[in-house]
């Protein structure tokens, strides 16, 4: 009998500690093919960020690192100065990439880092039990905006991936979101793109990928696909923010 | 023999730890150690190596944790403020027992303070400067040719054990020009390989992480064991310190480290002309702290010891606990970037010695 679906070697056979429905599963699956189509097991080394995914360095079989909250692009910097011919990449939450960690992501991209970051966007801090991020939508009540994020008192959420964008040394930034088939098909793609552009050392690249927290938004996991589609999506438009490779004949 | 060069503390730093084999450097400007990034600057492309400036010290800090993760020897350097960012990135190192060599050319605080020579960061080098359980061996070099001899050292130090260490320095030994002599060295230790690198696989059946978190209370508690008996290792075999003037009996000793011992030392020799026997304890390390060379030495004493610093009484709460009540303990200190001045030493022991007689 022909094996049609199988755990990805980049990934561990180990039990992962995420919440029933939630879409940090599906994400480290997708990079896990990502590494295993491109054959690049052996030299990636990959960044767990503090967040729910803090353990992903238990879950990927590629070498390992846990970083300090918000630290994992200088630590993927360290990494990919020293050892130039690994490929990189940080996984990092948005209270971890776009609260703590917001001079570290900016200064990565803007220095032309050849490394990927893995960007998951769930609109709250997933770990901590559910506290506004600065991702967090006007009016979304959380922990910390329990009368719903007041932009007068809280300001306004940041589009990361159109930041980003903004800097020369990122060569390719994408928003992405898990909640379809077809999105994850394109999220894959989106991945894959950014570190075949790491291999061929082309400069920073970026993924941002909408991501669902059913245990802090207080949904189930359909109702919370379909808050993801009606709320974040507007406000967070998906699709491709930057790419210098765009025109290029293959 | 290599030939001696003349050469600048800070910039000493940087070659000497080219010579050791330093393949990173992350730096962030801050007076007065920035000619230590900028001489790396210069100097690592040259050899093929890697400078980077970072955003900040605790980006820094965090290159250093990747590029140490990734088993190559690699360095940065700072000043107190810029310490105090880097202290997160320390605690993770320390936890996850990683060899790096951290550079503080202390400057006066709190807060901004001042830039002026200081020794007012000892408390944060030697008790912990970041959360938890955790200790970083500390040099504290008088004159450039020790520096030099004890950035390599720092390096090896580093790896054998799998620990941040820091050479501690202040403005003066940074500034202070003096001929040095790189030695072509080989070193002694017997280094252990990096099998617990994170640089790829590349055919490596088990992945390797780089981690300081444990969350089992069992486990974090058996990791800090294990921490612990590594410091007592540590404090066994690699205690250095210099005495001074203590073959014979002698009055006080002065307890004093780094360029202020060298001050020291004159006023010994001007008191030693008005009849007033001096030694010196001359701590080489900070932590381990040298508690055998008071041992060494106690029964030489007449009077007891004092703790002389560029703070306002730091280093003598170590020499309390390792004097342990048999002698009495005196303090002299100034802050701020004001350095004693062997006059201000003099009368400090003549006042001690004369309240005594
Ligand atoms: C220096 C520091 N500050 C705060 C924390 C507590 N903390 C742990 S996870 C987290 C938020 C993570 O949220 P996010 O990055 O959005 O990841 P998610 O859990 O949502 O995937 C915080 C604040 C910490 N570990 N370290
Ligand atoms: S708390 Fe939210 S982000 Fe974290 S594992 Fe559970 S569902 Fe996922
Ligand atoms: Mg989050």
């Amino acid at each position: 009998m022909a094996i049609v679906f199988e755990r990805p070697k980049a990934l561990l056979d180990v039990p992962t500690h995420y919440c029933p429905g939630c879409t940090h599963g599906i994400i480290h699956r997708l990079v896990a093919e990502v590494i295993d189509e491109l054959g690049i097991l052996d030299k990636t080394i990959g960044v767990a960020p503090v967040g729910c995914s803090v353990l992903a360095y238990d879950y990927f079989a590629c070498d390992m690192y846990e970083a300090a909250h918000g630290r994992a692009p200088a630590v993927a910097t360290g990494i990919k100065r020293a050892v130039p011919d690994s490929i990189v990449f940080t996984y990092q939450g948005d209270g971890d990439l776009a609260a703590i960690g917001t001079a570290e992501i900016v200064h990565a991209a803007a220095r032309g880092e050849k490394i990927t970051t893995i960007f998951v966007n769930n609109a709250i801090y997933g770990m901590t039990g559910g506290q506004m991020a600065p991702t967090t939508l006007p009016g979304q009540v959380t922990e910390t905006s329990p009368y719903g994020r007041d932009v007068n008192t809280a300001g306004y959420p940041i589009r990361v991936s159109e930041m980003i964008a903004t800097l020369d040394g990122a060569v390719y930034v994408e928003r992405v979101s898990v909640d379809s088939v077809p999105n994850i098909i394109k999220a894959k793609k989106a991945i894959k793109k950014a570190f075949e552009l790491q291999m061929q050392g082309k400069g920073f690249t970026m993924v941002e990928v909408l991501s669902i927290c059913p245990t802090n938004w207080g949904l189930s996991p359909n109702e919370a696909i379909k808050w993801l589609r009606e709320n974040m999506i507007p406000y967070y438009p998906l699709g491709v923010k930057k790419d210098i490779t765009a025109g290029e004949v293959k | 023999m290599a030939k001696k060069v003349l050469m600048k503390g800070n910039e000493a730093i940087g070659e000497a730890a080219i010579h050791a084999g330093c393949q990173c450097f992350f730096g962030y400007p801050i007076t007065p150690q920035t000619e230590i990034a900028a001489y790396m600057a210069r100097r690592m492309p040259q050899v093929g190596r890697v400078f980077l400036q970072a955003e900040s010290e605790v980006a820094a800090i965090n290159m250093v944790y990747g590029a140490a993760g990734a088993g190559v020897r690699v360095m940065t350097s700072s000043s107190s403020p810029g310490i105090s960012l880097k202290s997160e990135g320390i605690s993770y190192i320390a936890g996850a027992e990683l060899p790096c060599v951290i550079v503080n050319i202390v400057r006066g605080g709190p807060g901004l303070g001042g830039i002026q020579p200081a020794q007012s960061d000892y408390f944060q080098a030697t008790k912990g400067g970041g959360h938890g359980d955790y200790r970083m061996v500390v040099y504290a070099p008088s004159s450039v040719q020790e520096l030099v001899d004890l950035v390599q050292e720092a390096f090896d130090v580093a790896d054998q054990y799998r620990n941040p260490v820091m050479i501690m320095g202040d403005g003066m030994l940074g500034q202070m020009m003096e001929p040095v002599e790189f030695k072509e060295r080989q070193t002694t230790r017997n280094l252990p390989e990096k099998t617990w690198a994170a640089n790829g696989l590349r055919g490596r059946k088990i992945h390797n992480v780089i981690n300081s978190l444990y969350l089992k209370p069992e486990e974090l508690e058996a990791h800090n064991k294990k921490l612990q008996q590594k410091y007592a290792e540590i404090e066994k075999n690699e205690v250095k310190y210099e005495l001074y003037n203590l073959e014979n009996e002698v009055d006080i000793v002065i307890v004093s480290y780094g360029t202020l011992a060298r001050i020291c030392k004159n006023a010994i020799k001007m008191l030693e002309k008005e009849g007033i026997k001096v030694g010196l304890i001359r701590p080489i390390t900070l932590w381990p702290y040298p508690k055998k060379a008071f041992d060494e030495v106690m029964d030489k004493v007449k009077l007891g010891f004092i703790s002389i610093e560029m703070n306002e009484g730091q280093m003598v709460e170590d020499v309390k606990l390792s004097v342990n009540g048999r002698k009495p303990v005196f303090f002299y200190g100034r802050s701020g970037g004001m350095v004693p001045t062997p006059a201000e030493i003099v009368n400090k022991i003549k006042e001690i010695v004369g309240g005594a007689k």
